[in-house]
């Protein structure tokens, strides 16, 4: 009997992560930060996270979390330990989602309603430069070297490749109708940009000099559900490559594509409106954020299978994870 | 040869990074026909001076900000007149060589400038007129449409009201033949999906003027008895597009009921309380450019100029034939703000849309409703769909 539990005690601590960790979860109508222990899946605490918070990135040294607070038109920032907010830093107007560099120093914010990329000094808490992209810039990626931004416009429908070096738009790639996210592989080979309206995914080989070649455009098919609501947004890659998931908004799934053959194989159902995903920091586990179910979903990576939900504040919208 | 060259351009563009190859300089031109009208009801009503332009005015700066980045530049002529000087303005349009033209006439005015415009090759966009007749029998292969009709008005609210089961109606409708044309869209539509008209009652439009001096007193006594004695409903339907009585319905009644239709619950394309699917920088730049909310006739010229712009982005044409091909192939979609892309129907030219319901501040419910199937597209089930539909110009 005591040798029993022993064994299933040990079983738990073989599979738990090596590091215990939190994830920060913004929630869009609450107006809150969901901090939710990723060892355990429980809630720790909630805290005001500013307006109409949506985009959420953490520093590359952990410490600090930023969120895109749209209706307040800053970013605010909240240190990852205490949740104690520390001054703000300026986005220009309506700020969305946004992109850190890997050093930490410059944000790149995309301001969805004057047609601008807005680059931030995180130490000097200034603007560096303005970059005038298409209509309705939302996406933000950057390219594992740091060279390239790309931001996507949603009428506009194109990627634009931004240089971090001048802060000129080199390449323009047309893609379908409202591209939310761009999203590179960690080799930085390849880059993904979902299209909501269109319900595709357009991949781009990407040359050594950062140049984009469109390869293929995903396309999804879910029996039962309406093509209409196949609605492509957050997309992840996983660090090896292998396994992209795409979030599939009011159709309430996670497609699961193989990053080699550039198939679907799986569809994983979660929470209703699913936005924006986040890996956990040792990826084992994938976040989602699901608008109108009030929940996050928690897939396991290596069985792609969703094993749990969380309830969360009222429609969450963004996900980040830290080692605690 | 030359549609051999663009068709590869168009297939070599989609596998390409843009750069702005050669320019295309696209002119198109917005004809708005003002008639003489009452004034509305509403003082929030009046007309602005730049209905519809304004649409136009906020298409250019999106199109042309898309166009920076791929050498094409867009430029809309507005021009507005009076019905009888309607013909000679489009000539004078014409004759600048303009053939993108996106009118807003009545329709009876918009089929003869169609038809004009068809002799010179070029291609219209009806922002404006609801009725069945020219998305039907009488459409023209020279002619799409924007705006929604009176039968996918109705079918709109006729979803919601099915869905709520609200399926006993009383059909309140005007005499003037606008009236009569949307009244007849909401029994269409009771029969499509399955309501009941429990009784229909006609408000006769005596004429006079819209404004006296508290004129609410009358209205209070008249329009509750003009309403008693009505059998069992759950819903009054007000078919009212001269918009002369049905904005009082709601709260004169003599049973209380909720209103839709002309009054109460309207469908809408868009309003300037939306803000759902991204609509807020919409409006944003809407309303910085104009100074003003966003009205539906602003936002179909601006679909219809956006829908331009696409394809001069994706299918490299500017010719007339050449866009409306493009736009009423699959190849074409549109984000418009409503929830799902914008395409269109390709048996008659419609655009194929969402439908908002709206109470006067707020977006209520967006249909097609939940539960309403179709084998080609849920917005298929609003308006006339491919076997209904006499039309053929277009095939």
């Amino acid at each position: 009997m005591k040798t029993a539990i022993l064994a299933s005690a040990l079983v738990a601590l073989a599979t738990a992560p090596a590091f215990a960790g939190k994830a920060f979860v913004s929630n869009e109508r609450s107006n809150t930060i969901t901090v939710v222990d990723t060892d355990t899946w429980e809630v720790e605490t909630e805290f005001f996270g500013g307006n109409r918070p949506r985009g959420i990135t953490v520093s590359p040294d952990g410490t600090k979390l930023y969120v895109c607070a749209s209706d307040d038109n800053i970013v605010r920032v909240f240190d990852t330990q205490t949740y104690e907010e520390l001054p703000s830093l300026p986005s220009g107007p309506d700020p969305e989602l946004f992109i850190i560099e890997p050093s930490g120093k410059r944000l790149y914010i995309a301001n969805e309603d004057d047609n601008l990329v807005t680059v931030t000094d995180t130490e000097s808490r200034t603007v560096l430069a303005e970059v005038p992209v298409g209509v309705e810039p939302e996406g933000m990626g950057m390219s594992p070297d740091a060279k390239w931004v790309v931001n996507t416009s949603e009428t506009t429908n194109m990627a634009h490749f931004i240089s971090t070096e001048d802060y000129k738009i080199k390449h323009n790639v047309l893609v379908d109708q409202r591209p939310r996210y761009a999203q590179y592989t960690a080799d930085g080979t390849r880059l993904y940009v979902s299209s909501e309206i269109g319900g595709t995914v357009t991949v781009m080989d990407i040359a050594e000099d950062g140049a984009p070649t469109v390869i293929k455009k995903l396309t999804f098919e879910v029996p039962g559900v309406l093509p209409e609501w196949l609605q492509p947004v957050g997309v992840k890659v996983t660090e090896d490559g292998s396994r992209v998931f795409i979030a599939l908004g009011p159709a309430n799934r996670v497609a699961v594509v193989d990053g080699e053959s550039l198939e679907v194989l799986d569809y994983i159902l979660v929470g209703q409106r699913v936005w924006q995903l986040g890996f956990t920091p040792d990826q084992k586990y994938l976040l989602t954020t699901n608008g109108n179910s009030n929940d996050i979903t928690v897939i396991d990576v290596e069985k792609e299978k969703a094993i749990r939900s969380v309830q969360v504040g009222q429609q969450p919208w963004g996900v980040v994870t830290i080692e605690d | 040869m030359r549609n051999i060259a663009l068709t590869l351009l168009a297939s070599a563009l989609l596998f390409l990074s843009v750069t702005p190859s050669f320019a295309i300089d696209v002119r198109a031109a917005v004809l708005r026909v003002d008639y003489q009208t009452l004034l509305p009801l509403s003082r929030y009503d009046l007309k602005p001076d730049d209905l519809g332009f304004a649409g136009a005015a906020l298409a250019d700066q999106d199109n042309n900000t898309t166009g920076s980045f791929m050498g094409h530049t867009y430029e809309t002529l507005q021009v507005s007149a009076p019905p009888e000087e309607a013909d000679a303005a489009l000539d004078r349009i014409l004759g600048e060589g303009i053939r993108l033209i996106v009118i807003l006439a009545r329709a009876e005015d918009l089929l003869r400038l169609t038809d004009r415009a068809a002799e010179e090759g070029a291609l219209v966009f009806n922002a404006q007129a609801p009725d069945m007749a020219i998305r039907d029998d009488a459409c023209r292969a020279n002619l799409l449409h924007t705006t929604y009709s009176y039968g996918m008005q109705a079918d709109a609210v006729a979803q919601f009201a099915v869905w709520k089961k609200w399926t006993d109606w009383v059909l309140v409708h005007g005499s003037n033949p606008p009236d009569v044309a949307l009244a007849d869209a909401f029994r269409r539509a009771a029969r499509k999906f399955g309501a009941r008209i429990v009784e229909e009652r006609e408000f006769e439009d005596t004429g006079g003027s819209r404004r006296t001096d508290s004129g609410h007193v009358m209205v209070q006594r008249q329009l509750p008895v003009f309403m008693q004695d009505l059998p069992d409903h759950d819903v009054i339907i007000a078919a009212d597009e001269t918009k002369y009585f049905a904005e009082y319905l709601p709260f004169h009644l003599w049973t209380p009921r909720p209103t839709l239709g002309s009054a109460g619950l309207r469908p809408i394309e868009i309003h300037g309380g939306h803000e759902a699917f991204g609509a807020t920088q919409f409006q944003n730049r809407f309303e910085a450019l104009s100074e003003r909310y966003i009205q539906p006739l602003d936002y179909s010229t601006w679909i219809a100029l956006r829908a331009v712009g696409e394809a001069v982005t994706r299918a490299s044409t500017a010719d007339p034939m050449g866009v409306r091909d493009y736009v009423i192939s699959d190849q074409f979609e549109l984000a418009a703000f409503a929830g799902s892309k914008v395409t269109f129907r390709d048996w008659n030219g419609q655009l194929r849309t969402p439908v908002m319901l709206y109470d006067g501040r707020l977006t209520v419910s967006i249909s097609p409703q939940d539960g309403f199937l179709h084998q080609t597209s849920p917005l298929d089930t609003m308006g006339l769909d491919r076997p209904e539909s006499q039309c053929t110009a277009f095939n």
